[in-house]
């Protein structure tokens, strides 16, 4: 071994270091990491359902015949094949966001800390409440 | 039970060879043996060469953190019997440069820690005869979880996103950042902030959630930091809309 004056050995840059590099599939090496990658492109879904209804509200504001071309178009079988696939994982990225959220959100009633479960269901009953809000609305305009 | 079992440990001389490869040596298997007195024995008995870092033996000293079948453990903590009939796999740390066999460099971790300056900040030092800051127990609650860091950096190890990125700050510097941060008698959570909110800071983070599932203490670091974003959120949002600091 090399005598270890001047500081020869200790730096960052030492050749001899031994570096490893990340796998590009990294996402694969473990369950939990591909449970994250898969909640995070579940967030695509999402995002297709808020341009979903961008398109809606604008065949609405277009007029009833942009409205029955819309129609037409949702009832084509890969339009219900992709929102039904859509639907579902937007659920998973719900229920994952869900299940985080305690750990994220930290709430303060007085003096005592409100216990993550009881966050956890605070967040359920809101997309309860959110859920019985739109249905609601909808069947009291029919 | 078998009373032996197989380790498979990475070695990694630099002045001999440019890559890690595996030695195989076979350790008594008694109920109450961690990983570590594995090792021991292996260094004692078997091979003298064999080069690891240990303290404590105890959960405390952070020193003894190893990769043992894929997974970031304390090898202190960790019984050979779980694994049995075996064999286990010991290697180091992911994500650092190794320096020989089980021994990487913590150099990385260390400086960041000190950005985050993890101790009291106070804007003016009390003098020793006002006495000390008193503290309720709820007050103390806010903080101690953070506080039980033992700077292993398991969490380091586990985390993919420090993996493919080395500027990210990290789980346990971000996680001792807050310990501070929600200590009442700490004044330099504004200072803190500047290091915290930059990109290499809490917005590397995307919660993979990894960091808190293999800390030994219970730490917490993902929570830890997923609190710092909302709080840099917020306070962001008000020097936006009160940009006098009303």
């Amino acid at each position: 071994m090399q005598a270890m004056h001047h500081g020869d050995l200790y730096t960052d840059y030492h050749p001899r270091w031994l570096r490893r590099h990340v796998s590009t599939y990294w996402w694969l090496e473990k369950r939990s990491y591909f449970a994250f990658i898969l909640r995070e492109s579940t967030c695509l879904f999402v995002a297709w359902f808020a341009v979903y209804l961008l398109l809606l509200i604008a065949a609405v504001v277009d007029g009833p015949d942009a409205y029955a071309r819309f129609l037409a178009w949702s009832a084509s079988p890969w339009m219900i094949v992709l929102n039904i696939v859509s639907f579902a994982l937007m659920v998973f990225h719900a229920i994952t966001f869900f299940d985080a959220a305690p750990q994220a959100l930290v709430v303060h009633l007085g003096h005592t800390r409100v216990p993550g479960p009881v966050v956890l269901i605070g967040h359920y009953a809101a997309w309860v409440v959110a859920s019985a809000a739109v249905i609601w609305l909808l069947t009291r305009a029919s | 039970m078998a009373d032996r079992i197989t380790l498979q440990i990475a070695r990694y001389r630099p002045e001999q060879e440019s890559e890690a490869t595996f030695d195989e040596f076979d350790v008594p298997c008694p109920k109450d043996w961690v990983i570590l007195d594995g090792l021991n024995h292996v260094k004692d008995q078997l091979d003298g060469t064999l080069a690891y870092r240990w303290s404590c033996r105890m959960g405390i000293c952070g020193s003894c953190g190893m990769t043992v079948n894929g997974e970031p453990k304390l090898t202190c903590a960790t019984f050979l019997h779980e694994y049995a009939p075996g064999p286990i796999r010991v290697e180091p740390l992911r994500n650092f440069p190794v320096i020989r066999d089980l021994i990487v460099d913590i150099g990385d971790f260390m400086r960041k820690l000190v950005t985050v300056k993890p101790w009291v900040v106070r804007d003016e030092e009390r003098p020793l005869a006002a006495g000390e800051f008193r503290q309720t127990p709820d007050e103390m609650d806010e903080y101690k979880q953070y506080s039980m860091c033992i700077n292993c950096m398991l969490c380091y190890s586990a985390c993919p996103i420090y993996g493919l990125d080395p500027k990210f700050l990290g789980p346990a510097a971000i996680a001792l950042a807050q310990r501070y941060n929600l200590d009442n008698r700490d004044q330099g959570s504004g200072e803190r902030m500047e290091v915290l909110s930059e990109h290499e800071g809490i917005w590397g983070c995307t919660f993979v959630g990894e960091c808190t599932k293999v800390c030994p203490k219970h730490v917490d670091p993902a929570g830890a930091i997923q609190r710092y974003k909302l709080t840099a959120a917020l306070e962001s949002m008000k020097s936006f809309f009160l940009p006098r600091g009303a």
